[in-house]
């Protein structure tokens, strides 16, 4: 029975994480239209709904009443697997970001690694999806898009391991707890820069969009797909840029911590400063979006393997050696 | 019991996909196999308590290793070699270096398997973990960094090498490519790039490109 209780217990927890990661999934793609479109100086999505908030809603629906169609020559198993991994892949990681010291659901010692690896996994995702679809411009899509990952996930690393030195611990809690004197956007701003670009790179945003390059490739690996499966590709690259916002926010900007520690502003519970952190983040993603033109591949290249990994590089040196030298590495 | 139910589900799953990855005949489905069981060898770090070795599985091998393999087998087509090897006169030169390097790969894991069950003294795997109530990530930072820092050192040396000299291997200098030059790109200037003319009607101008 006690099982019985804590599996309900679990399951009930991890409904009230997932439930609103969903739905700020739907309402991001609203906001994302809607910058995108205030800087073209159009107007977005404003007709479903008070200022157009439903209109995700509506597309949702639009989504799930068409036919999943399903390419004769492709491989079945791993056709509809695709977009259940990807979508599966992006929420998963969402088990460990705390809200505040005590809402997380899962406060694991290792938990930036987990991260870390579930964002290394969601390549799998794309891989299988151009695969299976037995075509030429999913395939291409698929390809450039892992090589493109595997690359920026190096830089992205190696910044982790710059803000790691100045932790000593890969709790995610404690990395935030380790901020309350100074975000460490401010020592480590370059490094901030470079995390930015590279999560771009690595949820496909563009100005790094090749794999889905609509001149070249149609759609890249989602050419195939149709009705909900395309929905669920969709809905894991939102979840998976808004989980790349929130690690952003944890590692640089202090995470829960409000901004200023003083009476009227930490009244506020944690998880409305992270809320508010990631939705900035995130406007920044969307301003990239609708002000740069896509990258060429081979600079995308260029740029990941001969800039940003001898940088960041050189920054986890520079790091240590000042922690050294002053003699403020954190020893437990 | 929960973690009894837990390790056979995992133990069962790596095994079977390991079964897998040798039975299938699709090389793909193969490295597809070959993911989950590392998957599930993760999960079983994971559960004796070693989740730093477990991330690190599954970042390196699932994250980086599987992907070049799936890569490889993709891009090249291994359906139609494998179906040479296996017919015909050529498949029984490879049967004895395979039984070789096979029960080669068999004594070593009973020397080791040996050792641990009738000198568990050699592994006193135990001493750092037990000793204290660090977590796993510090103690084998602690092991790694002071005891064994030579012997890591110099795996990342031969790592090095072996990167080179892949590299080297691999280079080959194509003459007659046309290759961009980001400097000259970055450094044009209006003045060069860009030259006002005067076009009469019913003349043109003519452009040397």
């Amino acid at each position: 029975m006690d099982y019985f209780a804590i599996i309900f217990q679990e399951v009930y927890k991890i409904l009230f994480l997932l439930v609103p990661v969903l739905v700020s999934v739907a309402m991001i793609v609203w906001l994302d239209r809607r910058v995108w479109a205030f800087v073209q100086k159009r107007r977005g999505p404003n007709v479903v709904g008070p200022f157009g908030l439903l209109q995700s809603l509506a597309d949702a629906l639009k989504y799930i009443f068409k036919e999943i169609i399903i390419p004769a020559s492709s491989n079945k198993i791993i056709f509809i697997l695709a977009p259940i991994v990807t979508m599966t892949l992006a929420l998963i990681a969402w088990a460990v970001i705390p809200f505040s010291e005590t809402q997380v659901l899962a406060d694991i010692n290792v938990g930036i690694l987990y991260i870390f690896a579930v964002s290394s996994l969601g390549v799998y995702g794309i891989i299988m999806g151009g695969w299976a679809s037995n075509s030429k411009y999913p395939f291409l899509g698929s390809i450039r898009s892992a090589a493109q990952m595997v690359s920026y996930e190096v830089s992205i690393g190696i910044i982790i391991i710059n803000v790691l030195l100045c932790v000593g611990s890969l709790n995610l809690n404690d990395i935030v707890l380790a901020q309350q004197n100074m975000w460490f956007i401010i020592p480590l701003f370059p490094m901030f820069i470079i995390y930015f670009i590279s999560a771009l790179a690595e949820t496909n945003r563009p100005p790094f969009d090749l794999p889905e390059a609509e001149a070249e490739l149609v759609a890249g690996y989602q050419t195939e797909y149709s009705g909900m499966m395309y929905a669920m590709f969709w809905l894991g690259e939102y979840a998976n840029i808004l989980l790349m916002c929130a690690l952003g926010s944890i590692l640089f900007l202090g995470g829960w911590l409000s901004p200023i520690d003083l009476y009227p502003f930490n009244l506020l519970p944690g998880a409305v400063w992270l809320i508010f952190k990631i939705i900035l983040l995130f406007i920044l993603f969307a301003l990239v979006k609708a002000i740069v033109p896509r990258y060429r591949y081979d600079q995308l290249m260029r740029l990941g393997w001969k800039i940003f990994l001898p940088f960041s590089l050189i920054w986890v040196i520079l790091t240590a050696s000042y922690l050294f030298y002053f003699n403020l590495l954190p020893v437990t | 019991m929960a973690h009894a139910i837990f390790f056979y589900i995992f133990s069962t799953i790596a095994i079977i996909s390991a079964i897998m990855v040798t039975a299938s005949k699709n090389t793909v489905h193969s490295v597809f196999f070959l993911i989950l069981d590392f998957i599930s060898i993760s999960c079983l770090f994971i559960m004796i308590g070693a989740e730093f070795l477990g991330m690190i599985m599954l970042i390196v091998y699932v994250g980086a290793v599987a992907v070049l393999f799936l890569f490889v087998v993709m891009m090249l087509n291994v359906a139609q070699q494998k179906n040479q090897w296996f017919s015909g006169e050529q498949s029984s030169k490879h049967i004895p270096i395979g039984l070789i390097i096979t029960t080669l790969i068999f004594l070593e894991i009973i020397i080791v398997i040996g050792g641990w069950k009738y000198k568990p003294e050699i592994f006193d795997i135990n001493n750092s973990i037990a000793q204290s109530n660090i977590s796993n990530t510090h103690s084998l930072g602690q092991v790694l960094y002071t005891d064994y820092i030579h012997v890591f050192q110099i795996s990342g040396m031969i790592l090095l090498v072996a990167m080179i000299g892949a590299i080297v291997l691999t280079f080959r200098q194509r003459s007659g490519v046309k290759k961009q030059s980001y400097i000259k790109q970055i450094s044009r200037e209006r003045s060069e790039g860009v030259e006002v003319l005067e076009v009469q009607s019913n003349k043109g101008v003519k452009i040397d490109d």
